[in-house]
């Protein structure tokens, strides 16, 4: 009987909340996959049942792959996506150990205009930012946003790599530099080796932004094979007549799917790196 | 054994430990450029070209001539811009609370011993993880006159007569856009008042227990103080993002019905690109500049405070 007690407390403390939690926060993705299995005759016959599938069918990802430009729009998102995170990661990471370990000039007042970066939101910015592009010629080119996303990402991966940089002891440093190595060395031998979870954890959240980013690509990324996936999908498979439904939540589970994917695989790095600036400030 | 700090090196030394010192100013420089650079000439150029252009009739494509405070003068008359500024307000504010109220408790959830716990955790915080613009078109749906599940369901119950047009009439649609927004925000807040939680340590709350304490006296006065900061930066931070959104009205309204559902992005984007006015476009985003410096310095001033 203690066992029941148990349980029902369990039950109310734990599983009911959660399953309440879980079908609330996951619906909408069901409700996409749902879809984008169904032949679109389904989803006007009442008779069905919607939250179920009657008829499977591939149908609407073959349609993506056959007749739209998803298969360009996602090597553009990826090219994008892989080129801005690296290009970050180099920046942030120098700026990080500089903030971190060095002393210079202007140092504490550099700190804290990296701080505020992280504040400015592309709303503030889109509509000078497609004049800058505009004079740099660089419409619907690779590099319109592997140049400007580098300015949304920098200042919270240097802010994340910084705290991570701090934690290693400065004694290992000190005892290198007295075996005659050089600040540089010792940031690329001893402390980026130290620091892979740091490096692991703003990579991710780079590489999640890249793929994410809907503003700066739906205007400087706007002829048909340059879109990336997000802007692919909303400007060009919402159609006019009501048969798109299928194809539109296809294209939303695959460009979802890779950063699920990888999400789920470094939960832990991502939640602790995410959370380790909050926590620390 | 290694010299452990620089105080003890021998006076012999002490040209090469300028040396060093100079070489520690220079490389400190040397390693901000790249980063600096790039944020220079997309984050603080921009910033001041747009201060330019919104005090120009500039139009896309033409530089125009400096009119002043003409574009923010007539945004004040402007009524679809009032509606804006209160949907701005509306968004970014009234959603908080809720987000924070449900993520505590996602948090409190999820602070349990389970099984599964991390592909558990995983999941509960796609909302957060995956492009928003593409969740927004399954909210998109759900939301859709014809198609919805919420319509079918409560036609199924008998309690409605017909499908609910969520995004088709003013106060409904900005309402259905702020559950959309706080669907997505209520991860976050879990994730991070998750993090505060762990820092409380176990033993705190035994002691409590011991005390007589029982679990509301233990909430109240053990978890709270711990989670209290977290919990402000969490909704600074959620104010400043959800205050400059912009996809989730774009793709769920466009800022329809009539202009009704308008945010600062999404007005500033019509303005400035689709009626090619970006002059105006700017002074709308501009609108925005004092509401989040107010709330990057309240935030500012409390991290410093923690420190």
């Amino acid at each position: 009987m203690v066992g029941s007690n148990f349980f029902r407390a369990r039950f109310f403390s734990l599983y009911l909340p959660l399953g309440v939690y879980v079908l609330f926060l996951l619906f909408p993705f069901y409700w996409m996959l749902l879809v984008s299995f169904k032949p679109t005759n389904d989803l006007f016959d009442l008779k069905f049942n919607p939250f179920w599938i009657q008829n499977f069918t591939l149908e609407n990802y073959l349609y993506l792959f056959q007749n739209t430009d998803f298969p360009q729009w996602l090597k553009n998102t990826l090219i994008v996506s892989v080129v801005s995170t690296s290009l970050s990661l180099v920046c942030s990471i120098m700026i990080g150990y500089a903030l971190a370990r060095l002393r210079f000039p202007g140092s504490n007042f550099l700190g804290v205009g990296i701080f505020l970066a992280y504040l400015v939101p592309p709303t503030l910015l889109f509509l000078p930012l497609a004049q800058v592009i505009s004079f740099l010629d660089l419409y619907n080119t690779y590099w319109a946003l592997i140049l400007t996303y580098p300015s949304q990402l920098i200042p919270f991966a240097s802010w994340l790599l910084m705290g991570y940089f701090r934690t290693i002891p400065k004694e290992i440093e000190e005892s290198a530099m007295a075996d005659g190595c050089t600040r540089l060395q010792i940031l690329v031998r001893i402390v980026l080796p130290l620091s892979v979870p740091g490096l692991l954890s703003a990579g991710i959240f780079c590489f999640t932004l890249c793929w994410n980013e809907f503003l700066y690509a739906l205007i400087f990324m706007s002829s048909g094979p340059m879109k990336t996936i997000p802007v692919g999908t909303v400007s060009d498979l919402i159609k006019a007549d009501t048969l798109f439904w299928g194809s539109l939540m296809a294209s939303a589970v695959l460009g979802s799917f890779p950063i699920a994917f990888i999400y789920s695989f470094f939960v832990k790095h991502y939640v602790s790196g995410l959370t380790a600036g909050a926590v620390k400030g | 054994m290694n010299h452990s700090s620089a105080g003890t090196l021998p006076s012999s030394k002490s040209s090469f430990l300028r040396d060093l010192l100079d070489r520690e100013r220079s490389l400190g420089i040397l390693l901000m450029l790249p980063g600096a650079g790039l944020l220079i000439c997309f984050m603080a150029y921009p910033f001041f070209l747009g201060i330019w252009l919104s005090l120009s009739d500039s139009r896309i494509g033409q530089m125009g001539d400096f009119i002043g405070l003409r574009n923010f003068a007539d945004l004040l008359t402007d009524t679809i811009f009032h509606q804006t500024a209160r949907n701005t307000l509306i968004y970014a504010l009234v959603t908080v609370p809720f987000k924070a109220m449900l993520g505590l408790g996602l948090a409190l959830v999820l602070n349990n011993r389970m099984r599964f716990s991390n592909p558990v955790r995983a999941s509960v915080m796609m909302p957060w993880i995956v492009p928003t613009a593409l969740s927004s078109l399954g909210w998109f749906m759900i939301f859709d006159p014809v198609f919805s599940p919420i319509s079918w369901l409560l036609k199924n119950l008998g309690l409605i007569k017909a499908n609910i047009n969520f995004l088709g009439a003013p106060n409904l649609a900005i309402a259905s856009v702020c559950l959309a927004n706080i669907w997505r925000g209520i991860p976050f807040f879990g994730i991070t008042i998750l993090a505060g939680l762990q820092a409380v340590p176990q033993e705190l709350h035994e002691a409590a227990a011991i005390d007589g304490a029982n679990v509301w006296h233990r909430f109240r006065h053990v978890t709270i103080p711990a989670i209290k900061g977290v919990v402000l930066i969490a909704s600074l931070l959620s104010i400043i993002w959800t205050f400059a959104d912009f996809q989730l009205i774009y793709i769920l309204t466009k800022g329809g019905p009539a202009n009704q559902t308008h945010i600062f992005g999404t007005y500033a984007y019509q303005i400035g690109l689709n009626a090619t006015e970006i002059g105006m476009g700017a002074a709308i985003a501009l609108y925005m500049f004092p509401i989040l410096a107010f709330f990057a310095i309240l935030l500012l001033i409390y991290l410093r405070k923690e420190q």
